[in-house]
Order: C-alpha cells, then sequence, then structure tokens
C-alpha cells in the first residue's frame, strides 16, 4: 500500500478518536437538553469541576484552603497523602449529585416555565459562578490528573502495521493514542450503560417520558423536579468522564472548560436531542476536520480545525436543521 | 436629601480616597490576569511582580523613600480588557506591564500619547528595541527574534556549526505573538540551510492531533514551540506520545514553566527552553522574600511558587522597574517620579553584576545597558533543561549573543515600516 493511503488511514482513525472525545462532552449537553430543554452552557465547566474536585480527592487536597488560610491565618493544604482512585471517583459523583441537588433547590425550581433563552441565560451565570467556586474549592493552579489510565502511541500497532507500506517507502508505521483507545471503550460503555437505564428502569422510562412531553408526565405523577436532578446528576457523571479524559491529556486547568466549543459543531450536527446523534456527529466532525486539515489545511496555511468543525455543521444545517437525528420541532401559531 | 448628599459625597470621597495615589507614592499598576485559559500562568507572573515591591516596601520602605503602591487589574488577557484597564489606572502610572502582546500592541500609541513608558520584557513588538521610533516602549533584555536565534545557536551547537539540510520544525500559537519569530527563523534558515517547517496551533490549542500526526511523519530533526497556556501542555504531552527525543524539543520561555511540563509526568524528561533570567530560587533574594513577605503574610499568592519560572520573571520585571525608578530619582533629584522622568530613568538604566550581586540576584540575569536608541538590552539568552525527576529546572548554558547580523536589520526594517504607517520621524539619539 502506499503510504499516502496509509497516512489517510490514519488521519481517518485518529479522528474518529477525537470525535470520540469531542461526543462525550456533547452526551451532557445532549441529555439535558433532552429533559429539560435547556441548553447547558455551563456544561464544559462542570467537566471542569468535576476533574478539578477528583484531582483534589486523590492528591488530598483540603477544600477552600486558601479561603481558610486567609481567613483564619492558618497553614493547611493537604489533609493526607490523598486516596485511591476509585474512591476519590466515587467522592466526586457524590459532590456531582449533591450538585445537582442544590442546583435544583436554588435555581431552576425557580426557572419552571420560563422561556429557553432564560433558561439558557442561567446556565451562563451558573458556568460563571462555578468557574470561580472552583477556583475557591481547588485553587486556580495546573494539576496533573492520572487515574491510571494508559497513554502514548501504540507500539504494537505501529510495529503490526510498519510493514504494510510498499518496499522502500518512507512509513513509520500506523499511529494511534492508546488513551484514546481506552476513551473509545469508555464513551461505548457509557452509552450502552445509559440507553440500558433508560430503556429498562423505572427511572429510566420516566425520563423518556419527561423528555417526550413535560405536561403529559406530569398528568401521569412522575416529578419534574426529582427527574431534573436526575438528569443533572447524570450529566455530572458524564462531565466527570469526559474531564477525566480531557485532563488527562491537558492537564485540569481553566481551559478544560473550553472543550465545550468542540462540542458544539457536533451537537449541530447530530441533533440536540439525540445519544446517538452526539456519537455519530462527534465521529462526522472528528474524521471530517482531521481529513480536510491533511489533504487542503496545508495549502491554506493549517490550523484549520476549529472552523471547519463549524463549517461542516453549517453545511448540514443546510439540509437537516434538526440535526441528523434531532427531532423536527413544528411550532403552531 | 441630606442623606443622599451626605451619601454621595461619601462614595466620592471613597473612590478619591481608595484610586488616588497620595504624593511620593509611586505606581506601578499591574494589569495583570488571575483568570482565564491563561490565568495559572499570570497568576505566577504576578505574583512575582507584587512581591518584589512588597520586599521594597517592608524591608527598604519603597524606593528612595518613596512607598510603592501596586494597583492591579485583572485583564484575563484579552486585549479590550486590558486596554480598559490602562485607561482605568494611567492617572499617576510610573510603568506598564501588560504581559499580553496583544495588549501591548494596543497601549503603543497610548503610552506614547500619555507619555508613560511599557515595558514588554520578551513579549510584544520585537522591533520597539529600536529606541528612536519606539520612545516610550523597552523591550530588554531580551525579544522574540533574540529567543528564536539562541535556539537556533543552541541547535547548531549541538550538531557541531553544521544545520545543513536539518528538518526544523515551529509549532506555534496561531496569533500575532506565535507568529513573531517565523521573519527571524526564515533568515536563519537561509544562513544556516536548514529546511523551515510551520505548524500552526489555533487558541485554546486543547486538540493538536493533526498537528503531532504531521510532525510524526515528517520526522523533524528539532522541533522549536512558541506556545501558551494549555497549548504547551498539550504539545509537550503530545511530543512524549509520539516519543520524539525531548532534548531536540526546544520551547520558547513562554513555553518554559513547570506548569507546561509537569502534566506530562516522566516523559517530559529532557524537554529544553530558552531563558533570559535565571532558574530555581538558589539566590539570596529569596532568603529575603521569605524573611519579609512569605513568613509575614504578606505574599500575593500563597507562597508556594516562590522560584518558578514565571514567578521568577515576573520578580525580574519588578526588580528592572524598580532599578529604573531609582535611576530616575538620582537623575531629576526627586523621589516623585511622573512617567517621563520614569522613561529617563529606563532609557539610561545600567545594571552590572556588582548590582545584581548586591540585590541578591548575582548571576540571574546578564548585564543589561539601555540607551536612546537601543530599547532592547543585550539580548540574550540561555537554554534551560527540565528533570522530571527532580521537577526542576537547570541552566545548561551560559547566557549567549543572539545573531546580531540578522536581527539588527529585522528591527531596522520593522520599525522603519511602523515608523512610515504612523507618519512619525525617527528620534535624534546623539
Amino acid at each position: 500500500m502506499s503510504p499516502l493511503f496509509l497516512n489517510a488511514l490514519e488521519v481517518i482513525l485518529n479522528g474518529l478518536m477525537a470525535g470520540i472525545m469531542y461526543s462525550l462532552v456533547a452526551l451532557g449537553f445532549v441529555l439535558i437538553f433532552k429533559a429539560s430543554g435547556i441548553f447547558n452552557y455551563a456544561q464544559g465547566v462542570m467537566a471542569l469541576f468535576a476533574a478539578l474536585t477528583l484531582v483534589g480527592f486523590q492528591t488530598g487536597q483540603v477544600p477552600f484552603a486558601h479561603l481558610i488560610n486567609a481567613m483564619f491565618g492558618t497553614e493547611i493544604h493537604h489533609w493526607g497523602s490523598g486516596m485511591n482512585t476509585f474512591l476519590a471517583i466515587i467522592l466526586t459523583m457524590i459532590v456531582m449529585i449533591i450538585f445537582a441537588w442544590l442546583l435544583e433547590k436554588i435555581v431552576l425550581k425557580h426557572m419552571v416555565n420560563q422561556a429557553p433563552i432564560i433558561l439558557f441565560m442561567t446556565t451562563i451565570g451558573l458556568a460563571y459562578f462555578m468557574e470561580g467556586f472552583g477556583d475557591l474549592m481547588w485553587g486556580a493552579d495546573i494539576k496533573t490528573m492520572d487515574v491510571g489510565l494508559p497513554s502514548g502511541g501504540s507500539l504494537w500497532l505501529e510495529d503490526f502495521t510498519k510493514g504494510w507500506a510498499a518496499e522502500g517507502t518512507e512509513y513509520y508505521g500506523m499511529y494511534i493514542d492508546v488513551l484514546d483507545v481506552w476513551a473509545a471503550g469508555i464513551a461505548i460503555l457509557l452509552v450502552i450503560a445509559l440507553t440500558l437505564f433508560s430503556q429498562y428502569t423505572k427511572t429510566g422510562r420516566a425520563l423518556r417520558a419527561v423528555a417526550d412531553d413535560h405536561q403529559a408526565a406530569l398528568t401521569v405523577g412522575i416529578s419534574l423536579r426529582t427527574i431534573w436532578i436526575i438528569v443533572w446528576s447524570l450529566a455530572g457523571f458524564v462531565a466527570l468522564v469526559a474531564g477525566i479524559m480531557w485532563g488527562s491529556k491537558s492537564g485540569v486547568q481553566f481551559s478544560l472548560s473550553l472543550i465545550a466549543l468542540k462540542a458544539l459543531p457536533v451537537l449541530i450536527l447530530g441533533g440536540f436531542t439525540s445519544i446517538p446523534g452526539a456519537i455519530i456527529g462527534g465521529l462526522i466532525i472528528g474524521v471530517g476536520e482531521k481529513l480536510f486539515e491533511f489533504s487542503i489545511g496545508g495549502m491554506i496555511g493549517g490550523a484549520t480545525e476549529n472552523w471547519f468543525a463549524y463549517v461542516l455543521a453549517l453545511a448540514f444545517l443546510m439540509f437537516r436543521p434538526q440535526g441528523l437525528f434531532g427531532e423536527k420541532i413544528i411550532e403552531r401559531v | 436629601m441630606k442623606i443622599k448628599q451626605f451619601g454621595a459625597a461619601l462614595v466620592a470621597a471613597t473612590i478619591l480616597a481608595t484610586s488616588v495615589p497620595v504624593a511620593a507614592d509611586l505606581t506601578f499598576p499591574m494589569l495583570s490576569y488571575r483568570t482565564g485559559p491563561y490565568g495559572p500562568n499570570g497568576a505566577e507572573f504576578a505574583d512575582g511582580y507584587a512581591d518584589y515591591f512588597t520586599l521594597l516596601n517592608e524591608r527598604d520602605g519603597g524606593i528612595g523613600g518613596a512607598k510603592i503602591l501596586t494597583p492591579e487589574c485583572e485583564t484575563a488577557y484579552n486585549t479590550a480588557k486590558g486596554v480598559e484597564c490602562y485607561e482605568s489606572t494611567k492617572e499617576g502610572a510610573l510603568i506598564y506591564q501588560p504581559l499580553s502582546t496583544g495588549i501591548t500592541y494596543q497601549l503603543i500609541p497610548k503610552v506614547t500619547a500619555d507619555d508613560i513608558p511599557m515595558h514588554t520584557m520578551g513579549y510584544g513588538r520585537t522591533s520597539a528595541a529600536n529606541g528612536k521610533v519606539f520612545s516610550h516602549v523597552f523591550n530588554y533584555p531580551a525579544n522574540y527574534w533574540d529567543g528564536a536565534s539562541v535556539i537556533i545557536k543552541h541547535i547548531s551547537d549541538e550538531e557541531k556549526g553544521d544545520l545543513k539540510g536539518k528538518k526544523i520544525s515551529l509549532v506555534y500559537h496561531n496569533s500575532a505573538y506565535g507568529k513573531e519569530p517565523i521573519r527571524t527563523l526564515e533568515e536563519l534558515a537561509k544562513k544556516h540551510g536548514y529546511k523551515l517547517t510551520l505548524i500552526p496551533v489555533d487558541h485554546p490549542g486543547q486538540e493538536q492531533k493533526s498537528q503531532w500526526l504531521q510532525l510524526r511523519r515528517d520526522r523533524p530533526d528539532y522541533i522549536i514551540m512558541y506556545g501558551w497556556g494549555v497549548m504547551n501542555q498539550v504539545a509537550i504531552k503530545e511530543a512524549t506520545n509520539i516519543r520524539f527525543d525531548m532534548s531536540k524539543f526546544i520551547g520558547i520561555w513562554w513555553s518554559g514553566s513547570e506548569n507546561d511540563v509537569l502534566p506530562a509526568g516522566d516523559k517530559a524528561n529532557g524537554y529544553k527552553a530558552v531563558t533570559f533570567h535565571g532558574v530555581g530560587d538558589d539566590y539570596p533574594i529569596f532568603e529575603e522574600l521569605k524573611k519579609y513577605v512569605k513568613d509575614t503574610g504578606k505574599a500575593a499568592g500563597d507562597g508556594s511558587n516562590l522560584g518558578t519560572a514565571l514567578y521568577n520573571r515576573g520578580m525580574y520585571a519588578a526588580m528592572l522597574a524598580a532599578e529604573a525608578a531609582a535611576n530616575a530619582q538620582k537623575i531629576h533629584n526627586t523621589k516623585d517620579l511622573t512617567g517621563a522622568q520614569m522613561r529617563d530613568g529606563m532609557e539610561s538604566l545600567k545594571i552590572d553584576q556588582d548590582r545584581m550581586k548586591a540585590l541578591g540576584l548575582e548571576g540571574f540575569g546578564p548585564e543589561i545597558s539601555v540607551t536612546c536608541a537601543n530599547h532592547g538590552g543585550p539580548g540574550l539568552g540561555a537554554i534551560q533543561q527540565w528533570d522530571a525527576k527532580a521537577k526542576k529546572w537547570s541552566l545548561i548554558t551560559d547566557f549567549v549573543e543572539s545573531d546580531r547580523s540578522v536581527i539588527d536589520p529585522l528591527i531596522a526594517e520593522d520599525s522603519a515600516a511602523y515608523a512610515k504607517e504612523n507618519s512619525m520621524k525617527e528620534r535624534d539619539c546623539k
């Protein structure tokens, strides 16, 4: 095979992996939008907050240490050597559930029946609050995320594919980051778990009922407020997974919240209400932007991915405004 | 009505009392950023800057008997906010150090009109080194082009002086900052015969798979990086993923902090960066900072980052500003300075190693001599290397001079273009 073909194959493979990473972020948006019609601007910050909390627990950091030290003149930073990663993940999840519960009690219950734009603006406020609260709680310094997942190029794949190129050509084998493979596996498990949860559990069916029709769900006795807590907790869990995966690549820092920008074209393309749409949309965006950069990027100065993802999403919008798998919203006036 | 009037008067009095420095206070406004994607880096620099002035206030009673004020304004590395911060703090200001190339470009005409000097140490508009054109902008002791040249010199030394046919890639932040070294590297490529490839990375740089797949295919002999913020951490991690030899990966000073290498763990071992100042906390000044600032609870941060690359840079910037202020006080025989007098102090600043020793910073930076024509200082740089096990940077070369034969004509050309665009005449610097 020619190295050019193999390189294109490598780009597609890595595009798929990058797409899954985008899907991980997009999933959180879809869950909340489906159940409550809210476009959650704070999803990226939730990933940052979850990752900060996880690393804080792992490393035994005292929450609000800076505040405590400033107020009482103490010098506390850590309460020990930290804790086991699994326990830290469980505790972080509990924090995200408490966050969802408080959010419903303090904010969302006052927003019932408000226009979508008001709900959207509420989540903008929430994003700013969480950014500051996360900084105050865990500090603004860059933290290293290590949950024991392997990373780095796969040597096995490199050796396995080295001989695929025609003899005498320069080819170094195919590259794939092992962390991306793990992320793909985890994303698949996550989608299976979410699907099973929504299809085969009572709460899951209630979630689907709320997603289909709020008022009809209320008439059969489903508590909208409880559902909202569950949905925001689930979105918190997805945010934690996304935070772990992205945080493992770049460290845990404010920029982690900007991964939401990568999810937006995925949502436009896949539809705001479809879990499979978030996955397929992510894969199309991932492969599309990487192939464009590979084939045309170099000719026009490179760094095309950020804008090309949006161009691709907009092109789909021309033909399917609701996205590939989104529900067609018809409003009668 | 009276209560309302009293309230209004009270508010006005409070604003006046808190915002306007009293006579004989020296005001060094800090356009800092502790929030946003570049906040972790901005905070370390700002802490170093503020702590040095706190040290002078606590230990020496300020500069020449005048207390120092450092009003802080958060820019979030946003150019529009930076300009707002400038406008709201310029009253009585002696110097600006915005720590952003974007903000610098916007402030160049403003500071010149307001007669306030601006110091852009290792960033900003490189050709501001030409004092004949840029009367109020200083970028000593080194600029982006010096950095690029010193890196190429180091690579040349590693290759025993022969760069012919070598492949060097520049991975850069796709912004005004990241593009600064391109022209210099192209000129140096003509001179040394290496092949330069340009790899831009868009803000913020969280996802760089395409760039590193290309680098893996290209197999460059060396990679140079001009990055900032998360772009650095991701790039270093991706370089370790493709198993690139880290000793052949060299960043500019803005890609050479602990923040950049720590997330990659042990694999970042051997990564290099160019710097224009010393690393670590093995200088007497740090004992003073601990005694007068950290241990007394007066540190700007939590005191944990003393000796980090960016803290040291902030402290160095403050030291250079303080020395210029002391020089201005001497020239004008007054302890109460204006921006114009501060500019004079900067334009005749001389710091030799004896002075560095007296400051507790022996060997921390090269000797500096600023003149009317040369606002760029000596243009020296050294290479630092990361030891992942010890989690420390160490200097592996002396401070060496950049290639003046390439850089000086570029500075002259770019500053002449600026002068022409703005219908300016060069100052007479005899």
